[in-house]
């Protein structure tokens, strides 16, 4: 039984078929790359496993059971989480207030129940030391590197406990050394057993931290296999194109 | 591990102090502060009990409302609307006392009244995605025009039975203070603790700062957005019911300009119009930062007509102020 699998994912908008006959299978601990050029079908992807569309034909499995994403909060409580490619972070807020936006700890007197900013410190701070980042909960987003908003994004999708963390371009627009900080932040979620599936143009971070990958082309999977078994240039050739089938 | 979890969650990235320093509300008390002591000098009226009393009862009208604009502005909205809800909230509470009904239906009939027009603002922007400039500038006009109409033009004045009641909780006095000024007190209070430690005060920080994220995070933002702009009416409501027991009279022209000296007031206690900062205690101070410059100018001897000039002044000085500060701190 494989953790999450998606069968025969199909989804046409009107005339237009932008997936067709997905198969991607992903096991706990495990990191896949999911690679392609723009118009490749990625996002539309993206968005089945995020909740944001429904295929138009196929069925998603997750943990045995067939499952059906009606809306991204659906989807999250049913075990997936998205760090979106621009973070969706508050930069007017902390790190922790980010971390817990939407779901603020709260403490009970009588009817009313108020934020419980200590509470929120302490797990928000709790969840950095698990991901070994720097990161201060206090600190307003802000002032902060590309990596450590990383760290916060990350962090946010620890609060559920979630089956697959999906990240969308994580490393597209920020420094050398804070990508090292982000592809470590992958390798302790793969290490608690969480299953990521990485969306990357960068081939140098997809083949130092994937352990499996996958390569769409005109809405298809052309390519399927181990890290081990393809090299960039097989890659490159199978997104362009110039390898049709691998 | 070197050090606890305990600590980490602990640390700030700036001293309590710093942080302070940092808020423009404090430098604005400080301006204010040095205006009163200049004062105090120039002129042997202005810390007289008689002086102080009108200064705070006179800015609490203002101030009442802007703490609602201040909710709007931080969402990264605007409410240009709030005058004209002064006018016809007030003209609804003087119909309902001239037509012999008790306070207590009067202050009900002018909140409600206050309170739908924010519901009709709050909907439009937030469900039908339009902008807040545009139809809250269309509630400036509807709003205004419904209270001409509903008035016929006339003042309204004999307040029936309950007259005095009604005058005394606009006009009268706790504990040495005017009653509005009471009433901005409390709010002012009920506003930082909102703010602050309730999520509905959070979220909407959080949707000035990211309306995208707070969405994908699961923030109720519409319902949030249409709260704002409901409270911002009650809250001209509630400065319409005060105004009408204080002057013992509706008309229809009441709260004609408010609209701008309540943004004033939000913006030089700090808020954001991109969203995301400001404040209540800020809120309070900029409105009283208005009308201790008018009042001075005033005892002063200085032309009433130059009172816009320094306001103004001072409102482009706070946004300046602000800007420097955040291209200092990066």
């Amino acid at each position: 039984m494989r953790l999450f699998e998606l069968r025969k994912i199909s989804k046409r908008f009107g005339a237009i078929q932008a997936l067709n006959d997905v198969n991607l299978q992903i096991d706990a601990g495990e990191v896949l790359g999911l690679m392609g050029d723009n118009g490749a079908g990625k996002s539309t992807l993206i968005k089945i496993m995020a909740g944001n569309f429904r295929p138009s034909g196929g069925e998603i499995w997750l943990k045995g059971e067939q499952v059906e994403f009606h809306n991204p909060l659906d989807a999250r409580q049913k075990g997936v989480e998205v760090v979106y490619q621009d973070l969706a972070l508050c930069d007017n807020l902390s790190a922790a207030e980010n971390v817990f936006l939407g779901r603020e700890a709260k403490r009970k007197f009588g009817p009313f129940s108020f934020v419980h900013y200590t509470a929120m410190f302490r797990e928000a701070a709790r969840h950095f030391a698990e991901l070994k980042s720097e990161t201060r909960p206090r600190d307003l987003v802000r002032q902060m590197s590309g990596g450590q908003r990383q760290a916060v994004a990350i962090a946010r999708t620890r609060l559920s406990n979630p089956d697959i963390v999906l990240m969308d371009e994580p490393t597209a627009a920020i420094s050398v050394r804070q990508v090292a900080e982000v592809l470590d932040l992958i390798r302790r979620l793969r290490d608690q057993g969480i299953a990521v599936i990485l969306i990357s143009h960068r081939m140098p971070d997809v083949f130092a931290v994937c352990d499996h990958i996958s390569v769409m082309r005109r809405g298809a999977v052309v390519a399927d296999k181990p890290i081990k078994d393809t090299s960039p240039e097989e890659v490159t050739g199978l997104i362009t194109g110039a390898i049709e089938f691998a | 591990m070197s050090v606890s979890l305990e600590q980490v969650a602990r640390q700030r990235e700036q001293t309590p102090v710093r942080a302070l320093l940092a808020n423009q509300s404090i430098w604005v008390t400080m301006a204010l502060a040095i205006i009163c002591l200049v004062m105090s000098q120039v002129s042997n009226v202005f810390v007289t009990e008689d002086n102080l009393f009108n200064i705070t009862r006179n800015f609490s009208f203002i101030g009442i409302i802007a703490l609602g604009m201040t909710a709007v502005i931080i969402t990264r909205g605007i409410d240009l609307s709030v005058g004209s809800v002064v006018g016809v909230s007030g003209i609804v509470t003087g119909l309902v006392l001239h037509a012999g009904h008790s306070w207590w239906w009067g202050m009900l009939s002018g909140l409600l009244t206050a309170v739908a027009c924010g519901l009709v603002n709050g909907v439009l922007i937030a469900y039908l995605n339009l902008s807040s400039f545009i139809v809250t500038l269309g509630m400036y006009a509807v709003a205004r025009s419904l209270a001409q109409v509903l008035s016929q033009n006339r003042m309204i004045y004999e307040f029936g039975p309950d007259e005095k009641i009604f005058a005394t909780i606009g006009g009268g006095t706790l504990f040495g203070m005017a009653n509005p000024f009471v009433v901005l007190l409390v709010l002012v209070v009920v506003f930082m603790f909102a703010f602050r430690y309730t999520t509905w005060g959070r979220w909407v920080y959080a949707i000035g700062g990211n309306e995208q994220a707070a969405r994908l995070t699961g923030v109720a933002v519409n319902r949030v957005k249409v709260s704002v702009y409901m409270l911002s009416g009650l809250m001209s409501g509630i400065s319409a019911v005060l105004l009408v027991g204080y002057q013992g009279a509706a008309i229809n022209a009441m709260g004609t300009g408010y609209e701008l000296r309540a943004i004033a007031s939000s913006v030089i206690g700090g808020a954001d119009l991109m969203g995301g900062a400001g404040g209540a205690y800020g809120t309070f101070i900029g409105a009283a930062l208005i009308e201790v410059i008018r009042n001075s100018l005033l005892l002063a001897g200085v032309d009433a007509n130059w009172e816009g000039t320094f306001v103004g002044l001072f409102i482009v000085f706070a946004v300046l102020l602000s800007k420097f500060r955040e291209l200092r701190s990066g």
